[in-house]
């Protein structure tokens, strides 16, 4: 949120993934929903510091978006150790909505009368 | 890779869906996240790389090393069920390569124009159109302003007719609301069709 310009800010936030840019998994979307498994599996090495701060962001469910948000990190980052918590057992994620061709009309409602009520 | 390690879904965890907020760079998409946003828009940053584009997709990057791109987005709590994101493209011409992901899993867009330079919204229409993405285009009338009706500009953008034109104030939250629930009545009216979308098969053309 203080990077500076929107664009060219190099990025150095990788070294927190050891040096990995792609993530392991396709699991994580912009709006895959994240939650912290609680209590934590008893087996598995202790978490790093950065995987403690996102297990403390999504004790309650959180969009993978918002979570790179509030710890400021970029998303690819963030998703990359999402990975390690997700294989390590120690958060569950929830796809987005799935969108098929012939369109959902029980939820297209539901957000009709939800945004009804802005 | 194996299913065994993906453990049972939390019930409180939502369901989520996405609608993108479009245009030219400065035609006010953040403005409207946060009109109708029930948090202070958020911004984060997806870093760039340049592997795993596609050559086309590179076309005007001049920057290639890895660097970032802000995304601005925000938060409608539909129910307890469901959570509508609205994200706001990234608008220098240079970032478009990333609507494609971005667009993966939308429900639909909004395309916002300013009057006073609408061919700065024009490649969004067209990355929507070719892509058979419903959308629905938003006038931002300066000061909340509005010179030319709304046939004017769908002539001047060379707009089908069934596309929608909505004058709109991107600063007012009922204003951009209704943008919101014209594009979710098309979608509806598109479903009851039972057709897979407006424009076409959902498969354009690549270039």
């Amino acid at each position: 949120m203080n990077g500076g310009d929107a664009a060219g800010r190099l990025v150095r936030p990788f070294t927190l993934t050891g040096g990995r840019t792609r993530p392991t998994r396709a699991d994580f979307t912009l709006i895959s929903t994240v939650t912290a498994v609680d209590p934590p599996p008893e087996w598995g090495s202790r978490p790093q510091p950065e995987h403690t701060r996102i297990l403390k962001r999504c004790a309650e469910p959180i969009a993978v978006a918002e979570l790179a948000a509030l710890l400021d990190l970029p998303v690819s980052v963030v998703v990359i150790m999402l990975c390690d918590l997700l294989e390590a057992g120690r958060i569950t994620v929830r796809p987005p909505h799935p969108l098929s061709r012939t369109p959902d009309l029980e939820m297209l409602q539901k957000v009709r009368d939800g945004l009804g009520r802005l | 890779m194996a299913d065994s390690d993906t453990a049972v879904r939390p019930p409180s965890a939502p369901d989520t869906v996405k609608i993108l907020i479009a245009g030219g760079f400065g035609v006010g998409k953040t403005t409207m996240v946060g009109s109708v946003s029930e948090i202070t828009p958020l911004s984060t940053e997806e870093a760039l790389t340049v592997a795993g584009l596609d050559v086309d997709d590179l076309a005007g990057v001049e920057e290639k090393r890895a660097t970032t791109v802000a995304l601005d987005f925000g938060r409608i709590t539909i129910g307890q069920e469901l959570v509508l994101y609205l994200f706001g493209t990234p608008g220098q011409q240079r970032f478009w390569f990333m609507w494609n992901d971005l667009a993966i899993g939308a429900l639909g867009a909004v395309v916002l124009i300013d009057v006073r330079r609408p061919e700065s919204s024009f490649a969004a229409i067209d990355f929507f159109e070719r892509r058979g993405i419903p959308f629905v285009v938003g006038v931002n009338g300066f000061h909340g302003r509005h010179p030319y009706p709304p046939e004017t500009i769908r002539d001047a953008l060379a707009l089908p007719e069934h596309a929608q034109v909505l004058l709109c104030d991107a600063r007012e939250r009922g204003s951009c609301r209704d943008v919101l629930l014209a594009l979710i009545d098309q979608l509806i009216a598109s479903a009851d069709r039972s057709g897979p979308g407006i424009f076409g098969d959902g498969r354009g053309p690549r270039s």
